[in-house]
């Protein structure tokens, strides 16, 4: 669709070769000097005061350098958003869940500082444990947070339109539920971080983040410090999908530490500290009517949410938000009513993960779409077309869809996956399924209330004129987001992508917010877009006066200053002036145009250094309600699928034949990572659906903390995914780009449960869809039922010992 | 305590003194600076540490550093020194990784690399479903593993042709 020489390509990503061959370094490749290693010492209880607590064995231990209690911390709250800054560094009186934070060594091998955790003695008086949110919820239960009485994190109410009179309307009206369990990020490279001080008493953090500038807040807040004395830097990342962005207790423990030894100090998750810490996907119950009239518009959705928390905020109140608003599209929705509940328990705290407090949602408003279509005798691809938003269409709820290729989307999915032959006429045991989804292209407001730009970024042209450094702050966690940049400054200098050299993830170089709510490719690129433009056109302002011409009279492509078409111009006398600036130097252009590194090593000779700034800001997006800020976005990408299944009637296992996935992600920046993120989506839809889920015993401890009994996708369970990539021109886009990541995640778990459907007769209501469950299913005619979204009527029952 | 360990690490023979319940995967990135081998469980459920012993992909973590007394370790860092063409820096496993885009956040790469590497030696003409089995010791959070199983195909392909003419084994490793 579009003209652009580097954009919509396949390029080879920045950072590839380095990851090949084992160069690349992430935080636990780091040692300094001197280094400390750090250990932190959980709770191994759910719900305790904590009686006390003596480190004196532990201090005593040769090697140790520092050990720190709640009483050695700043009692400074942190958290993610401001009004919930419900976490302190170390539990002071009372621990909330197992893992939660109770002390810290700093030593001078790793050995030496688990250790002194052995030695240090803390007496727990164990309190009443509450795994469950509609008992967190219910009369009478104890309180587990102290802000937050009756255990209620968040709560959300909602209503646009008038569902009740769109009800009276409605002829055909579905309801049902869906619950899900707990997931894990289950990102390989588990978090670690480096922490140093200076003599000036700069501190630096390097560490395994998604967002080096909410990290850098954070620790200056906390450790209270001037932000500008605090630096944070991201080295490779090993993914991060959500759980990385927000500060951890670990990375200010570090910080800490290296306060108090005046040493570098380095923390290294396990990855069963990883699964404790968590901040993952929620655990949600979502129950759902929707409504339609007899030609089959859609007419109202009432929609009630609960999602189980854990211990502290997170980003939870973000996804209780999202659970709600981001239901309003693709499908025109004239009226929408929301009751969200977050509740608190006594279990690791869950935040945000790829497709942030929608994925579940969206699974059941799209399983209960293919029960409409099925009353009304539709075809469920016809009855999304039917109700499908257009370009321009604002949701009830005021989210601006300004570009939308869902229904290229669903077509293409619908003619790629051979659906009017299969649908239906598959036998039993095989089922084909489709659903469709959106998500923004960042966040439309920063987590903490703020005018500050989302994105800055700065071009330089270096001396030597042949290159040119993008610097920014933006996060590349494995989603390419470097070579993205450094693609859209190519094209808009107009070199090649082997002149661009990117920098990135350090909050010396700009702000950004970091890699979270799909938005580093609109964002950033925008910043990088208009840092870039303006560095060339201070190059071409030095050449058009040099030549006696106007800007206009000059372009520059693939590398080379051309005269504009129709225009004459004479460079020799500058390419000789080039030439005598480096005699003797054996890579001087003799003929041809002028090269734009020429160009631009001229216009520094002139000027000085050539560098520029670019920003990005937001509009104000949304409407006026409480909450109106969340799930806006200056644009939305969308995707379908379609999913292929067979059950074995005996055991009840399910695999997947095939996906087919169509995603509209604007003008796609590299067509290789577009592919790549589609991929991954799918990856862990698919066993989100299929198999993943975080266990606890009685006594909320985790039971599956590990890789092997915790599954992810091994290369043996990925089907064949069919990748097609739709593009639209997004308004509000760098060169009409916008997002990937998080959007292609929507789609494939209500495609799994559409599917299931068309195979065995069954609407299920429990994720994930275990062999067992499907299993139990065929056996007794009927699936489990799903928990209502209410709270335990039957009250808070005590759990005995 | 401490004991002397001899072993051949990426072609070159060694001596380094470890601590008798260290694994390799801690002698490799902590004594010998090889952190090209990463860790992402110490559990042996994820494959990050892969590395050839003898030339067989074991999981690092899980092997002990003295029982490679004797042995000859490839890592990565090696397979790129010893297995790549004449004026190329990357063994064509890797390279074929780099060109199909099957590396994102890389921290399985090393891993996946090695175990890929090690099957085309074993069988340079592999099925899908012969890729699939012998990488799935090996996980992968971000690619959904297609473009890995692509490139894996790809880098046989190219090995076949290189080869054709040439049955020096080049992968480096085996003694
Ligand atoms: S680190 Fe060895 S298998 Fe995971
Ligand atoms: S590329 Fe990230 S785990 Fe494989």
């Amino acid at each position: 669709m579009s003209n652009h020489r580097i954009l919509g390509t396949r390029a080879v990503r920045l950072d590839a070769a380095a990851k090949a061959t084992g160069r690349a370094l992430y935080t636990d490749d780091i040692t300094l000097p001197g280094m400390l290693h750090g250990a932190i010492l959980h709770s191994p209880v759910a719900h305790a005061t904590i009686k006390s607590i003596d480190t004196s064995k532990a201090v005593a231990l040769p090697g140790v350098k520092a050990v720190l209690t709640a009483a050695d911390v700043p009692e400074i709250p942190f958290g993610v958003s401001p009004a919930r800054y419900d976490e302190r560094v170390l539990a002071r009186d009372k621990v909330l869940y197992v893992g939660d934070e109770v002390a810290a060594v700093a030593a001078v091998d790793l050995e030496t500082a688990r250790e002194a955790l052995e030695l240090i003695e803390v007496e727990y008086e164990p309190l009443d444990i509450i795994l469950d949110a509609r008992q967190a919820l219910a009369e009478g239960a104890p309180q587990i947070h102290p802000m937050y009485e009756g255990n209620l994190s968040a709560r959300v109410e909602q209503e646009f339109g008038d569902v009740d009179s769109a009800r009276a309307k409605a002829t055909v009206i579905c309801s049902g539920r869906l619950e899900s369990e707990m997931q894990d990020g289950a990102f390989l490279e588990p978090q670690a971080a480096i922490a140093e001080l200076d003599d000036q008493g700069n501190l630096t953090l390097t560490t395994s983040t998604q967002s080096v500038h909410y990290i850098q807040r954070t620790v200056a807040m906390v450790l209270s410090m001037p932000v500008g004395k605090v630096r944070v830097v991201k080295p490779a990342v090993g993914g991060g999908f959500g759980p990385k962005a927000a500060c951890s207790t670990m990375e200010l423990l570090t910080c800490l530490l290296a306060r108090a030894t005046h040493r570098p100090v380095k923390i290294a998750f396990t990855r069963e500290e990883v699964f404790l810490h968590s901040r993952a996907r929620h655990k949600f119950i979502h129950h759902m009517t929707l409504g339609a009239s007899a030609d089959g518009k859609l007419l109202f959705l009432d929609h009630e949410a609960l999602l189980d928390g854990g211990a502290y905020a997170s980003f939870g109140i973000a996804t209780v938000y999202y659970a709600g608003s981001l239901l309003g599209g693709p499908y025109k929705l004239p009226s929408m009513r929301y009751k969200g509940t977050r509740s608190v328990t006594n279990k690791p705290t869950c935040g945000a993960q790829r497709g942030h407090g929608g994925v579940i949602a969206r699974a059941l408003f799209e399983r209960l779409l293919d029960e409409v279509a099925e009353k009304l005798g539709a075809d469920p691809v016809d009855l999304r077309l039917q109700n499908m938003m257009e370009a321009g269409d604002v949701t009830c709820n005021d989210l601006n869809m300004s570009s939308l290729g869902m229904r290229e989307c669903i077509e293409a999915v619908r003619d790629g996956s051979g659906w009017q032959e299969k649908r239906g006429r598959l036998p039993r045991g095989r089922g084909i399924g489709v659903a469709c989804g959106f998500f923004v292209s960042g966040a439309g407001y920063p987590i903490y209330r703020s005018d500050t730009f989302h994105s800055t970024a700065e071009v330089k042209l270096q001396e030597d004129g042949g290159t040119v450094l993008v610097r920014s702050a933006a996060a590349d966690i494995g989603q390419g987001t470097d070579t993205a940049l450094a693609m859209i400054a190519a094209e808009t200098i107009g070199v090649d992508l082997d002149q661009v050299r990117v920098i990135s993830g350090d909050t010396d170089l700009s702000v950004d917010l970091g890699a979270y709510s799909s938005r580093q490719t609109l964002m950033t690129g925008h910043a990088v877009r208009e840092a870039a433009q303006k560095v060339r056109d201070q190059v071409l302002e030095v050449l058009a006066e040099r030549l006696g011409v106007s800007m206009s009279d000059l372009r520059v492509e693939a590398g080379l200053v051309l005269p504009a078409e129709g225009v004459d111009l004479d460079f020799a006398t500058l390419r000789t002036q080039y030439t005598k600036e480096h005699r003797g130097w054996t890579d001087n252009p003799t003929d041809g145009p002028l090269t734009f590194r020429e160009a631009s090593r001229l216009a520094f000779l002139e000027r000085g250094t050539m560098v520029a700034t670019g920003g990005y800001k937001p509009p104000i997006l949304g409407g006026k309600f409480k909450g109106a800020a969340v799930g806006t976005s200056p644009a939305y990408g969308c995707s379908a699928q379609v999913v292929e299944l067979s059950v074995d009637l005996e055991t009840g296992q399910i695999s997947v034949d095939s996906v087919t996935d169509a995603h509209d992600c604007g003008q796609a920046i590299n067509l290789t990572s577009v592919e790549g993120q589609m991929q991954g989506s799918v990856s862990m839809g698919l066993c989100e659906a299929l198999f993943e889920q975080v266990r606890f015993d009685a006594k909320g401890r985790c039971l599956n903390a590990n890789l092997a009994d915790y599954k992810i996708p091994t290369a043996m369970d990925m089907p064949k995914v069919d990748c097609i990539v739709v593009e639209t021109d997004e308004p509000n886009g760098p060169y009409g780009a916008k997002e990937v990541g998080e959007g292609a995640i929507m789609p494939t778990i209500p495609a799994v449960l559409n599917a299931l459907h068309d195979a065995l007769g069954a609407r299920f209501e429990r994720l994930p869809l275990t062999a067992q469950q499907v299993a139990t299913a065929l056996r007794t005619g009927r699936p489990v039922a799903a928990e209502s979204p209410q709270p335990d009527t039957k009250g808070y029952c005590k759990i005995d010992d | 305590m401490k004991k002397m360990l001899s072993m051949t690490v990426n072609g070159a023979p060694l001596e380094v003194a470890v601590h008798t319940h260290a694994t390799l995967a801690e002698v490799l990135r902590g004594e010998l600076g090889l952190t090209g081998t990463k860790v992402g469980c110490g559990e042996g459920d994820c494959g990050a540490c892969t590395v050839l012993l003898d030339g067989e992909p074991v999981n690092s973590c899980l092997v002990l550093a003295l029982q490679a007394a004797g042995r000859t370790v490839t890592t990565i860092e090696g397979l790129s020194a010893e297995g790549a063409a004449a004026g190329e820096s990357l063994h064509p496993v890797q390279a074929a990784f780099v060109e199909a885009g099957a590396i994102q956040c890389g921290f399985c790469s090393p891993g996946m690399i090695l175990s890929a590497a090690a099957l085309l030696r074993r069988c340079p003409d592999p099925t899908e479903a012969d890729v699939r089995v012998a990488l799935s010791g090996n996980l992968c959070r971000c690619t959904g593993y297609q473009k890995i199983i692509e490139a894996t195909l790809a880098a046989a392909e190219s090995l076949a042709t290189s080869h054709a003419g040439d049955n020096s084994d080049r992968e480096g490793g085996r003694p």
